[in-house]
Order: structure tokens, then sequence, then C-alpha cells
């Protein structure tokens, strides 16, 4: 066994034991496994409309995991996605229903570049933090989180004169789609989807087709060489967060002109950037393995909500589940020395 | 209303406030100190919270007037065991501390709103009805100005937390274990040079933060919510991790911080009553914490240093 596939191993075993003990949770609170996987199984693929949505909750998580992949591959930790894409969630809404007059090929990308801007701007504060006075980025961002969800909340209460959710955005800024509509029973399936999967080219182009992507790379495999090499690390670190914060922008945008076509006062967080992390670690943190951690983990928080009319089944089962296959990827090195062992008996013979 | 009013309305909340963050902040110093970071110490206050709550419905029948103190005993137990699933990834599997402390948190919320669901067969639990009786402190109160401010009407649990946060500073300084607990969480190799058990230290570290984040949030729960839902905790573990790190990694400053933060939400929360509080939008009060944190660490209000090797698994013979 190659060193590749045992990278794309440890993940595909961290799943499996993640469904089982999911399964073994579900039968010792008294409810049927089989039938929970069943509803799951319908509530993902059940049919075009199912399938649509299901979709739709992917977009999000593509482009959630590729702001943490982006952070990680450069040696950071972005735990604040989530206030990032609640700021992108907001700006976006904003200038989706406050902007009028403007032609949709100008609107849309307006408010997409504002939902961007917003997550960036997110972003690059705790990029300078880290930056200019060595505060950790973990810390940062989780406080940041609370301050996007705590202002976004404020704003949106001005926004909506006291009232606790916006005016929907204007058609010309929507990603709404009759055409996708309609080929899936009226899902809210959205052009988002575009939008994700070319910020994954995006991301892949970066950080492997362009210099600036290779110092990026550069700094967070070892910031010392990098600095001996002549890199700014200070510059670069700010650069790798604030794009990592474009990203997460974009993914509340998806939510604000695609799916909701509003923004509401939150009472918590989305969860989106949390699982975002999941979808970035599941992934190996490339932009190829985002789109397959962010299928699985849309796919299963989306079939989810099928659980409790079809087999009564909390959806919370999928949140264990999800917990429990992040817990499974994390302790991969437990996975990886059985692997490595199996292997050399195998070989042995 | 009187300035002296409004420090008798005040104080009084911020303390009330305040107890829940001491003994969750307490707890995550201790983990910190062994060397690992805690970031889950949200999910384990809502797996407290929950406990709090559920073990009080089911066995006011049993315990009567002492119902409340079993429950934060019931919430100890739970939170250290299930500060587990944070202690056996990051200290004997090498897991990455932060990553597994975010799925900590998933898996509290999750596993707390699934219980729920299964037992009550809806989001939310029953209100309790046995809560913690409130008195005064005999003597004390009677003292003019400072005593209706801290000793009149007082919660036995904002006592307690105080006392925890006293008894974590002399654990931590002045005792032989303390000594090892924080050798470890400087120096792994040195400490293991001189025959300290890391692993065995950083158990017993993330397991006391277990315990009191469990604590933290029954306390939460059973003073403030008095039922147990999705909103129950939110934030409270966070931010007592932003009275650790406000506090220095020190007890005492970090009830201190924690105070502080319980004067930010109390305000937040009572402050549409209070002269001149009412006029501050409360979006400040609400990030006041947070921001004060960021300020904090970015070093305006001088150096804070975290234990050197907090966040970094300990791997025998490795330099």
């Amino acid at each position: 066994m190659s060193n590749r596939v045992i990278n794309i191993l440890v993940p595909v075993i961290s799943v499996i034991i993640g469904l089982i003990v999911g399964a073994i949770v579900m039968a010792v609170s008294g409810y049927n496994a089989v039938d929970g996987y069943i509803a799951l199984w319908n509530g993902i693929f059940g049919d075009s409309y199912t399938i649509g949505e299901t979709i739709r909750q992917i977009t999000p998580y593509i482009l959630a995991g590729l702001a943490v992949a982006f952070a990680f591959r450069t040696g950071l930790f972005n735990i604040g996605v989530e206030g990032q894409l609640i700021m992108g969630w907001a700006a976006a809404a904003y200038v989706g229903y406050a902007v009028e007059g403007l032609p949709k090929f100008i609107h849309l990308p307006l408010a997409l570049i504002a939902a961007a801007l917003a997550g960036a701007f997110w972003a690059f504060i705790a990029g300078v933090l880290k930056a200019r006075f060595n505060v950790h980025e973990v810390i940062a961002t989780i406080m940041l989180n609370y301050i996007a969800l705590h202002v976004s909340n404020a704003l949106i209460k001005v926004w909506a004169d006291g009232g606790d959710k916006t005016q929907r955005i204007l058609e010309t800024a929507s990603l709404r789609s009759p055409f996708l509509e309609s080929m899936t029973q009226y899902s809210r399936l959205h052009w988002g989807i575009i939008v994700a999967l070319l910020m994954v080219v995006v991301m892949w182009f970066i950080l492997d087709k362009t210099t600036r992507g290779y110092e990026l790379k550069a700094v967070g495999f070892n910031h010392h060489a990098a600095e001996y090499s002549g890199m700014s690390v200070r510059r670069n670190i700010i650069l790798a967060m604030t794009i990592s914060g474009v990203f997460a922008g974009l993914g509340g945008a998806m939510e604000a002109l695609g799916t909701f076509e509003y923004v509401g006062i939150k009472g918590g967080f989305t969860g989106i950037g949390f699982d975002g992390i999941a979808v970035a670690l599941l992934g190996a943190n490339t932009p190829l393995g985002v789109i397959f951690g962010a299928t699985l983990f849309g796919s299963l928080q989306n079939g989810a909500l099928n659980m409790p009319n079809e087999a009564g089944i909390p959806t919370e089962i999928v949140s264990i589940i999800i917990a429990l296959i992040i817990f499974f990827v994390a302790s991969g090195y437990v996975i990886r020395v059985l692997l490595e062992k199996f292997n050399s008996k195998k070989e042995g013979k | 209303m009187s300035f002296l009013d409004v420090l008798y309305f005040i104080i009084p909340s911020a303390i009330f406030y305040a107890a829940p963050l001491i003994l969750a902040a307490i707890g995550a110093v201790f983990s910190e100190r062994s060397g690992v970071v805690n970031i889950g110490v949200e999910g384990i206050m809502v797996i407290g919270a929950f406990v709090g709550i559920v073990f009080n419905l089911f066995t006011v029948d049993v315990f009567g007037d002492f119902t409340p103190w079993a429950s934060l005993l019931a919430a100890l137990v739970v939170g250290a065991v299930f500060s587990l699933f944070l202690a056996i990834p990051a200290i004997s599997l090498r897991a990455d501390q932060t990553v597994t402390g975010v799925a900590l948190n998933l898996l509290g919320a999750a596993v707390a709103l699934f219980s729920v669901k299964l037992i009550f067969d809806k989001g939310q639990t029953e209100f309790i009805t046995e809560r913690f009786a409130r008195f005064d402190i005999p003597g004390l109160a009677s003292i003019p100005v400072l005593g209706p401010m801290f000793f009149h009407n007082v919660y036995g649990t904002s006592i307690l937390a105080i006392v925890v946060a006293i008894v974590a500073w002399f654990v931590i300084y002045k005792t032989p274990f303390g000594l090892r607990l924080r050798a470890v969480g400087e120096h792994p190799m040195a400490a293991d040079t001189m025959g300290i058990n890391v692993a065995r230290m950083r158990y017993i570290g993330v397991m006391i933060s277990g315990a009191l984040a469990g604590v933290g949030g029954a306390v939460y729960s059973l003073t403030i919510t008095n039922n147990f839902s999705h909103a129950t905790i939110s934030g409270q573990g966070f931010m007592a991790i932003a009275a650790m790190i406000f506090g220095k990694w020190h007890p005492l400053g970090t009830m201190g911080a924690a105070l502080f933060f319980g004067l930010a939400q109390a305000l937040s929360i009572v402050g549409g009553s209070i002269p001149y509080v009412q006029d501050i939008p409360s979006v400040f009060l609400l990030i006041l914490p947070y921001v004060l944190t960021i300020i904090a660490l970015a070093g305006f209000i001088g150096k804070a240093n975290a234990p050197k090797a907090s966040g970094i698994p300990y791997i025998k013979g490795q330099r």
C-alpha cells in the first residue's frame, strides 16, 4: 500500500466507523438503525426534489471547506469561517435588496463581491492580529465569530427597521433559476453550485499554479525557511487569511442570494463554518477532496431532515455521526499505524 | 435610581452571571496548564447543563431540597467522563487538540439535543421545580453598603465558584501536584526525564477541566435558564476560554476576568433599566468580552504567555 492509498483510506475508514457507531447509538436508543439509514438515503437521493435540495446544501459546504482547507494549506487554522460566512451573508443580502436599478450582470456579481469582501475583511482582521501582534488565529477567529454574530444581528435589526429579517433581495441579484428549479420538482437548487465549483478551480490555480501560492504554502510549511529565502512571512499570513475569508464570504452569499434570498437575525451559529472544518479534514485539504467532503456532509445534513418524518429519529443523530467522523480523522494516526502493520504483515507472508 | 441603587442591582447580578464562567474557566486553566488546549469547554458545558436539568427533574423526589446540589455532582461526573473524548485522542492518539476540541463542541450539542428529544419527545425539557435557594450570609449581610452588595440574597453556587478559584490557585502554585502539572505544560520532555508521568498528568488536567466545565454548565442551566434547550449554552464556553486568556492562565486573574465578563453579560441583559447604560446599544455590551480578549491577546494589557507546550502532543523520544 502506497502512502497515497493510505491517505485516501484513512478518511474512508473514519466515515465507515462513524456510520457504524451512529448505528450503534440508534440501536441503543431504541431506534431501528436500518430504518434510520434508509430514511437518510431517501432524504439524499429519494427523488429529483431531494437531489436538488442536497446539491443546494452541498454548495455552501464546498465554499466553507475551501476556506478552511486554504488556510490549513498555508499553515493557519481558520475556525472563523462561521463568522466570515455570516458577514458575507449579511453583505450580499444588503447589496441584494438595497442597490436598485442595475442589470443582472452587474448586480449579481456586485452582491457576490460584497460578500467576498465582507468575509475577506473579517478574516483580514484575524490575519493582521496574527502577523502584527502574534495573536493565535484560533482564539482570534473564535472571538470574531461571536462578534460577527452580534454585529450582523444588530445591522439586520437596523436594516429591517426593528424586524427580524430584511426584505427579499431583488430579482437582479438572485442566483435562483427557474430552469434548475423546474428540473428538480421546484427544489431550491440555484446557480451557486457553479460559483462553488469555479472557486474550487480558483483555489487549485492559486495554490498550484502561481508563485504567490507557492510562497503561501512555503510560509505555512516552515516560516523560518520562508523568511530566510526572502519571503515576507507577515504579508503572506495576512494574504492567506484574507483569501480564505473570500471563500467563506462567498459561502454566505450562497445562502443570501440562492437559498433564502434574505438575511435574518440568528439565535446561534449556522454550523456551516464549523462543518467546513470537517469537510476540509476529510478532503485532506485539497480542492478536489473538498468536493468529496462537502458532498458527504451536505448529503448527510440534508438527508437528516428526512429522518424524523420517515423513521422518527431526531436529526441530531447525523451531527453525532459528523462529530465522530472528525474525531476519527483527527486520530488518523492510529488508523495509519494499524494500516501499516496490516500491510507489512501481508508483505511479510 | 441612585448610583448606590444601581450598584446594589448590578453587582449581585454580575456575580450571578459570572459563577458558571468562573467554574468553566478555572477548569480550562487546569487543562491548558497541563498542556492540552481545551476548545471543547463549550461542548462540555452543554452536556453539564443538560445533565444538571435532567438529573434535577428525575431525582427531585429522591433528594428533595438537596436536588440542585446532587445535580451539580452528577454534572461533575458526566463532565469529567465526557472530557475523555478530548483526552484520549489528544493525549494518547496524537490527534490535533484544536480539531478534537471543535469536534467535542459539535458532539456535546448533538448528544444533548438528541437525548432531550429521546426523553422528552420535543426540543426542550420541562422547567425544574427545585431550585437553588438564596440566602443572606449571617453577620456579613448587615455590614453597611458592602453587605447588601455582596452578602445579601446570595447563591451558594457563587460562593462555590469563588472558593474553587481560590483552591485552584493554591493547588496550582502551592502544591507538588500543581508544580508537576505546570511542568508538564511547559516542558513535557524535561518533566518526563524527572520521572513525571506526562500522559497521566494531562489526563488529570483535562478531566478536572471537564468536571468543572460540567459543573459550570449545570450552574448556568440550574440558576439562570431553569430548563434545557438548544439555546441554553450559547457561547459561555468560549467566553470561559476568553476569561482564561484574559486572566493570563492564572486562577485568580481568570476569576477576575470572569467576574468582569459576568458584569458585561449582566449589563447586556438588565441594562435596559439602568440609567446611562440603557442608552448604549446592546450590541456593544454583547461583543465587549470578545473584543477585550482580542485586545488582551494583542498585548495592549501586558504580555500574557500561554503554557509553552500547550497544544502540542507529547511523543516520547521526540526532540
